[in-house]
């Protein structure tokens, strides 16, 4: 390798360092913070585990609920909005995708106005329908909203990749001899594998993250609150806030995402290549 | 087993894909679909799969009317143009899976499997995924799943079209071998009249959704009956002159400007007295005269090299005329020369209806 070759060869590493940089600074300051005193710049004045005490005893006092609490909160809203998700946008998408039906135009129009919409100027009327279905205040009412206000963009992911199974794939699997129940679950299933992890993945982290639409429809830091919610409350207005414990708490919400992301990199970046060429 | 074809329509709201197509096709015949892109032809195969229903007429196997017989109990197997193999799945799954579907034994599964698999020359690459093999393999897989449940009738939809032209000319000699061994009714579509003539037993011709012609391929090219079947059958193309046929002193004339031909009577009568007709001949059928005196006289426009033949474009008056001619003739652009007609190979048609005069 000449000398030109060898620089050519390392910029785009340069390049991507760079670009990354700052997210990994913050990412370190996350952490260095959460077991720090206090922290100037990047550097720590102490250590110190208090940050964390969170875990075992509830930061507000009495009448507040646990982080365990909290975290069992969230995981039952994201793990439902992430399996009702992916089946309604499944099976819509794959209606959408490949049945020719009255409406299909307009309703394909509707979702993507829907997605577009600026969800916040929903939330008044969202509140008076909670509170008519008595749903306010609940994990119920805010899991059904937040799937609600997911399906559009789920429903248009799974479209688009329905839309790329072939025909032809199908119909081969109908001549060799397969109900259209089995052609669904052992052919297109398996290809849009992909789409699926990648529907998953948003959908947990919205629904793990989501701090509107729980803040709004619940009460306080009560025992309905999401982690989100229970971050905010160290905002208090009355003292100081602390950012040490903010950064503990924040790294703690890290951790599942963290999981969830590395099992499903791989099928994230498997694209089936080849044996669907060309088609009708 | 027999397939038969009834009256078959095929509509979506104002389109037609296939228009009331009537056709019957013998136990253990190969009939080609031939027909420009966007005929019909694979709509009028995926009807006889059981993919499209009929939106009228019918479909017999034997004499039983399937149109309302799921794919799956057809008993029958496809190759499609795109392979449509299934890409999770290894060579062996692929190729297993219409027998997984019967529920096949699996000591059976494998055994019929790995015959079909060296069969079809893939024997070896069973546990790789369709991504890892080259289109010609691809399509190997695809035809050994097709024929592995031993299936009454073969479908083939364009199976070549994606391949390389000496795969396509190896994988031509080897479909053909195959249908004739295991003595398959077969359907293929294709939109390449040469892949039609060389395999096909008898060819159906279609245009707009409409069956043109359905006739063995040496009766297609000698005897097309109408205009479309003349001038897309053939390679290169018919030439087509405007000409008037009149009769004098017991002869033929086929007259047009600066061409005057004489006609075997045989055809001539039919095409007499009828103002101005279509004639049809073939590059092949009109030849470089040696003399120059004689023939119809015209000034070559362009000579483009075949190898084995030398394909000449003459002009003559306003008409234009193609004509295979002997490389070592060393035509030039410009020059002058004569052409004989082999009239008794001239076809006749009606220009209004595009129907043969002949036959
Ligand atoms: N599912 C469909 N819906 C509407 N029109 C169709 C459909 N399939 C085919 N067509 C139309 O029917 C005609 C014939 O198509 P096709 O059978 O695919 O032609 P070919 O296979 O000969 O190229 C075309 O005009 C095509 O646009
Ligand atoms: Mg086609």
């Amino acid at each position: 390798m000449t000398l030109r070759q060898r620089i050519m060869a390392v910029i785009p590493y340069v390049l991507l360092v760079l670009t990354v940089l700052p997210i990994v600074v913050g990412y370190f300051w996350l952490a260095l913070s959460s077991f720090s005193v206090s922290t100037e710049g990047l550097r720590s004045t102490g250590f110190t585990l208090s940050n964390w005490s969170f875990l075992s005893e509830p930061p507000f006092g009495r009448g507040y609920p646990s982080i365990w609490r909290v975290t069992f909160n969230t995981f039952v809203i994201a793990i439902s909005m992430t399996t009702a998700v992916v089946i309604v946008s499944s099976l819509a998408g794959y209606a959408l995708s490949r049945l020719n039906f009255p409406g299909r135009k307009s309703f394909l129009s509707l979702t993507l106005i829907l997605h577009a919409f600026p969800s916040v100027t929903l939330l008044i009327g969202i509140y008076f329908v909670l509170r008519t279905l008595k749903l306010y205040n609940t994990l119920t009412g805010v899991g059904l909203v937040m799937i609600g206000f997911e399906l559009p963009f789920g429903i248009w992911l799974m479209k688009g990749f329905f839309d790329n199974v072939s025909w032809d794939m199908e119909r081969a699997a109908l001549i060799d001899g397969a109900s259209r129940l089995r052609v669904w679950g052992e052919i297109i299933l398996p290809t849009i594998k992909p789409g699926i992890a990648a529907l998953s993945i948003f959908a947990f982290i919205s629904g793990w993250n989501a701090w509107l639409i729980p803040k709004t429809f619940t009460i306080g830091a009560g025992q309905n609150a999401t982690l989100s919610v229970f971050l905010n409350n160290f905002r208090g207005d009355t003292v100081a806030v602390q950012w040490g414990a903010v950064t503990a708490v924040g790294l703690f919400q890290l951790i599942p995402v963290a999981i969830f992301f590395i099992f499903t990199q791989d099928l994230l970046l498997s694209i089936y290549a080849g044996g669907a060429k060309g088609g009708t | 087993m027999k397939v038969k074809l009834e009256n078959l329509s095929k509509r979506w709201g104002k389109v037609v894909g296939a228009d009331r197509i009537d056709l019957e096709i013998t136990d253990g015949e190969f009939v080609a679909f031939l027909g420009p892109s966007g005929c019909g032809k694979t709509t009028t195969l995926l009807m006889v799969a059981g993919i499209y229903k009929p939106t009228e007429g019918s479909i017999r196997f034997d004499e039983r009317v399937v149109n309302y017989v799921a794919p799956k109990d057809r008993n029958i197997g496809m190759v499609f143009q795109s392979y449509a193999l299934y890409p999770h799945m290894t060579v062996f799954q692929n190729i297993s899976y219409p027998l997984k579907l019967q529920k096949t034994s699996k000591e059976e599964m494998k055994q019929r499997a790995q015959k079909v698999a060296d069969m079809m020359d893939i024997g070896h690459l069973m546990d790789r995924k369709p991504a890892q093999l080259s289109g010609g393999q691809q399509q190997r897989v695809a035809l050994g799943r097709a024929l592995v449940k031993e299936p009454k009738l073969l479908l083939f939809d364009e199976p070549l079209s994606n391949l390389d032209a000496r795969l396509r000319l190896s994988m031509r000699g080897e479909i053909k071998r195959l249908q004739v061994e295991l003595r398959v009714t077969s359907i293929y579509v294709t939109h390449d009249q040469v892949e039609a003539m060389t395999m096909a037993d008898r060819v159906a011709v279609m245009k707009d959704g409409k069956l043109q012609a359905y006739s063995p391929p040496d009766e297609l090219y000698d005897q097309p009956r109408t205009l479309f079947v003349a001038s897309f059958v053939g390679n290169p193309p018919m030439n087509l002159i405007e000409v008037d046929v009149t009769r004098e002193n017991g002869d033929y004339h086929a007259r047009a400007d600066g061409i005057d031909l004489i006609v075997p009577a045989e055809r001539g009568e039919k095409a007499a007295g009828k103002g101005r007709v279509i004639m049809g001949i073939r590059p092949e059928d009109v030849t470089i005269s040696e003399q120059e005196q004689e023939g119809v006289s015209g000034e070559i426009y362009v000579v483009e090299p075949l190898g084995r033949d030398d394909l000449i474009d003459v002009r003559v008056g306003e008409t234009s005329i193609r004509v295979l001619a002997d490389p070592a003739l060393r035509l030039k652009m410009g020059e002058n020369t004569a052409l004989d007609f082999n009239t008794s190979k001239a076809q006749f048609f009606d220009p209004a209806t595009e129907q043969s005069l002949l036959w």
